[in-house]
């Protein structure tokens, strides 16, 4: 039923800086979340490109030296578009995605309470689909846990490296259009 | 102290908190942040007070065990987090939801989760979690939310309300 209580705790403090870092980031705001997809606001991509830089960096830098090991997710890439062709509108709708949504619901925010309920049946109507979706989605399209490294072999710190100076002058271009 | 007080933080800031947060879930839990699988636990649970034998026939369900783990632990300290932050930023909690709201916020819960169980991942395990390991899986999800949210956004969301 649990696994072992100190990787519970480990997960309940991890995600209690989670929780903490977006409620500071604003993203636990709905208003700023869709003002991203107006393309109003770009909090939420600053934070979340970010996130991936910074994290993606130190991660294959410790995967260098030996201390971690990668998770990646397989590429069924017909079910990930179709699955993310639903997820985005219905970002919009709700105003939050998943863990956002339980941040909002956390600090008080009513409406997410009731996102979290739809979530909840969401995921009980997707379980009594999942045998149709795996063998209609997930199988025709597979090529495994592929890493753009793996496909392309353009070594992992090129990609760091192109996404920093992509995500540098992009953000830089928007912060001084907003100060003007 | 006045840091945890000030009522938001730079993006970027908190980014970068969140970027060193995946190492060090990465390190202790070797697993990346995630959150939407912590619901089919919960959904594992609650059907399985109500009626084991179909959890067990359904293998989606079935194969959620243990059912409290690492994850489902960590999606509650992200609400315990939330709540922290917002009372030392002196957030006020929010207003009653209109009728309106609560069924575009039940309606838009529910599709979203259909959608993330399709793509096996949210925006954090995919989005986030997946990008940063450069998966061909979380960029595709990334790319694709972002582009179809814009399209929705500007097509029917014109003001926030």
């Amino acid at each position: 039923m649990f696994e072992p209580a100190p990787r519970l705790l480990l997960g309940l403090l991890t995600g209690f800086l989670f929780g903490f870092f977006l409620q500071k980031g604003r993203v636990s705001d709905r208003r700023v979340i869709v003002g991203q997809f107006l393309l109003r606001d770009f909090t939420v991509m600053k934070v979340m490109m970010t996130a991936i830089l910074v994290g993606g960096i130190g991660v294959y830098a410790m995967l260098a030296a030996g201390w971690v090991q990668l998770a990646v997710k397989p590429a069924h890439l017909l079910s990930i578009f179709v699955g993310a062709l639903i997820f985005g509108p219905a970002m919009v709708f709700l105003g939050y995605c998943p863990g956002t949504a339980v941040a909002a619901a956390g600090e008080g925010k009513r409406d997410a309470w009731w996102g979290l309920l739809g979530m909840t049946l969401g995921a009980a109507a997707y379980a009594e689909l999942d045998v149709a979706c795996t063998r209609m989605l997930r199988a025709p399209v597979d090529l495994g846990p592929v890493t753009l490294p793996q496909l392309t072999g353009v070594p992992a710190a090129v990609w760091f490296a192109a996404l920093v100076l992509f995500a540098w002058f992009f953000f830089r271009w928007l912060d001084r259009r907003a100060e003007s | 102290m006045q840091l945890l007080k000030r009522a938001f933080w730079s993006p970027y800031a908190v980014g970068a908190a969140i970027g060193v947060l995946s190492w060090f879930a990465f390190l202790t839990a070797k697993r990346p942040l995630g959150i939407s699988s912590a619901f089919v636990r919960l959904v594992a649970w609650l059907e399985g007070l109500a009626a084991p034998a179909h959890v067990e026939a359904t293998p989606y369900l079935a194969k959620m065990k243990p059912v409290f783990d690492w994850e489902f632990f960590l999606v509650i300290g992200v609400a315990l987090g939330a709540l922290a932050a917002a009372r030392l930023g002196g957030a006020r909690s929010g207003e009653k939801p209109s009728g309106r709201r609560i069924a575009e916020a039940l309606l838009g819960g529910f599709f979203l989760m259909i959608g993330a169980r399709i793509a096996n991942g949210c925006t954090s395990g995919n989005g986030i979690s997946g990008s940063l390991q450069l998966a061909l899986s979380g960029w595709v999800f990334f790319l694709t939310i972002f582009a179809s949210g814009v399209a929705t956004a500007l097509l029917f969301k014109k003001e926030v309300r």
